[in-house]
């Protein structure tokens, strides 16, 4: 086995508990780290308790390491400032939040919004639900052959009246990476913000908002090694005053009278009521033993290994599989099939019983799933603390399971 | 008395699934099997209003009442939902309301096959069992 995956193995308990498990579901959500667990433990051993409004040295305790976690997360993106840094439940509460935000403050009745048909049902619902109400109107770019984001017929559904780029930078289905950088530039010649739904590419592809220079950025800490229940919502300051949700409560306001409330600055006013303190300080805790481990482009690099001999195998068995993507993809180590004229449901329940875990289904993309014209796919999705031999029994596996459908 | 009918059945089954042991590819295939000996459902009720939801896969069933006897048609996009929702006629079809209603539906845990079941399956396997406890309900 590779020494650097082994070491990135050790570091996970799930995985030395389960050696006889294979776990290729990391799309879905990630393992955690001793370090992430034993954040955890250490929160509720000594320091628990609620913050940013005690005197007591406990709440000032658990208050220090939640803004010191949220200014983790900025140098961990490159946001310019902590207050950048939002902290919502994952990311699916991050795009409700800014879209809540934008349609108060800033979406008009006739405006369009520009997605991909490849998104996540989490970048398309919360556009979608206001979007009916408030008349604005969705347009969704198409794939090209590289099952990318076609940016051309993305830049040619761009009007006057488009006032929001919302865009995936990694397919969550596909795994295929889109050209993100220039789908912003493109749209900041038009003076368009762009949102960047960043919840698949986070654990894989190293994030700089300023290089990117993106106006919004979401993803959730449970895909890159943190506990679930934390997510961000990155916004750049200069959209500050467009964030005022429609939903609030304790914890965000200054002062409140019966019948008006003076609201309290970005990131608070979006953090009503407790939040998840301890998926919080544990999501700074994974930054940690992410940088600890050599940072995101290390686990990238061991990924991209792994990736190239999986597709390779599942390449060479292209007679008998439906491959949703093509070798010359840019993509992170996700890929989904299917077992030509078979149910993904059936691959993935013999994949159960050979000790693989895999997704099965529409992966909360249906949109994509009617595009391509499929049920479902079966999706393989791996992280660094995978390894070739996992590979190798998966493809022994997936043989068997293909010859008992036969 | 006409509830040994189910029962006897059961017992069949639970005999050959004792021959594969802790097989589970043979349990396994043997539903698979079992499934693609399902008679044909006409494509005119493979509809929605004869679709049983919570199932991640397709599953289609439908009965009717004659002289108190419900007699089932059913059929699936997916070949192992298909082989369960056989296994559960092969117990149910043609059987009194009272008789399905008696039941409880053990078979699945008896041959052993939940722990092979996903969550999902389960969940569906769940509302096959609904399904056909409404048809026993129904008029």
């Amino acid at each position: 086995m590779n020494e650097n995956i082994q070491k990135i193995r050790e570091q996970f308990p799930f995985i030395v508990q389960h050696p006889q498990s294979i776990y290729f579901d990391n799309a879905a959500t990630t393992q955690k780290p001793i370090e992430v667990l034993q954040s955890i433990q250490n929160y509720y051993k000594n320091i628990n308790a609620n913050i940013h409004r005690g005197v007591h040295k406990w709440s000032i305790l658990a208050t220090e390491a939640y803004e010191a976690a949220r200014k983790t997360v900025a140098q961990f993106i490159n946001a310019q400032d902590p207050t950048e840094i939002i902290f919502t439940s994952g990311t699916t509460h991050s795009v409700n939040l800014l879209a809540d935000c934008l349609f108060n403050t800033y979406f008009q009745s006739g405006d369009e919004i520009v997605l991909s048909i490849a998104e996540h049902h989490s970048n398309i619902l919360p556009w979608q639900n206001r979007a009916n109400k408030f008349g604005v109107h969705l347009k969704y770019a198409t794939l090209n052959h590289l099952y990318q984001v076609d940016v051309n017929h993305l830049k040619s559904l761009v009007t006057e009246k488009t006032k929001l780029i919302a865009i995936t930078y990694v397919s969550n289905t596909l795994g295929t990476i889109n050209e993100v950088k220039e789908i912003i530039q493109f749209a900041h010649q038009h003076n368009i913000p762009v949102l960047v739904d960043a919840a698949q590419s986070i654990a894989h592809l190293k994030t700089d908002v300023q290089q990117l220079n993106t106006d919004f950025l979401v993803f959730s800490g449970h895909k890159m090694y943190a506990p679930t229940g934390v997510g961000v919502l990155y916004a750049q300051k200069k959209y500050h005053s467009y964030l005022y949700p429609l939903s609030s409560g304790g914890g965000a306001i200054i002062d409140v009278d019966l019948h008006k409330t003076e609201f309290a600055d970005v990131p608070l006013r979006l953090e009503a009521g407790t939040p998840n303190i301890e998926a919080v300080i544990g999501l700074a805790d994974a930054i940690h033993f992410i940088n600890k481990n050599g940072g995101i482009h290390q686990f990238y690099l061991l990924e991209e290994h792994l990736k190239n001999y999986l597709y390779q195998r599942l390449f060479e068995l292209q007679d008998q599989l439906d491959i949703y993507t093509t070798l010359q993809s840019p993509s992170v180590s996700v890929i989904s099939f299917n077992v030509k004229n078979q149910h993904p449901f059936d691959v993935g329940t013999l994949l159960n019983n050979y000790g693989i875990a895999v997704r099965t289904g529409h992966h909360c993309t249906q949109p994509l799933m009617k595009h391509l014209k499929i049920q479902g796919t079966v999706r393989v999705s791996l992280a660094a603390y995978n390894t070739i031999e996992e590979i190798d029994r998966f493809i022994q596996a997936l043989h068997k399971t293909i010859k008992m459908l036969l | 008395m006409s509830q040994n009918k189910i029962l006897k059945i059961e017992k069949e089954l639970l005999d050959e699934f004792e021959l594969f042991g802790d097989d589970w590819e043979a349990k396994y295939n043997y539903i698979i099997e079992l499934g693609k000996t399902l008679p044909a459902m006409p494509n005119q009720y493979k509809t929605d209003d004869y679709l049983i939801k919570g199932c991640q896969s397709r599953v289609w069933l439908k009965a009717d009442k004659e002289n108190n006897l419900l007699h089932f048609m059913a059929d699936s996009d997916a070949l192992i939902p298909k082989g369960i929702i056989a296994l559960l006629l092969k117990l149910v079809n043609h059987q009194s309301a009272d008789e399905i209603l008696n039941y409880d539906f053990g078979i699945i845990n008896k041959i052993g096959l939940q722990q092979h079941l996903s969550p999902t399956r389960a969940n569906g396997l769940v509302s096959m069992i609904n399904s056909i406890k409404q048809y026993a309900k129904a008029q």
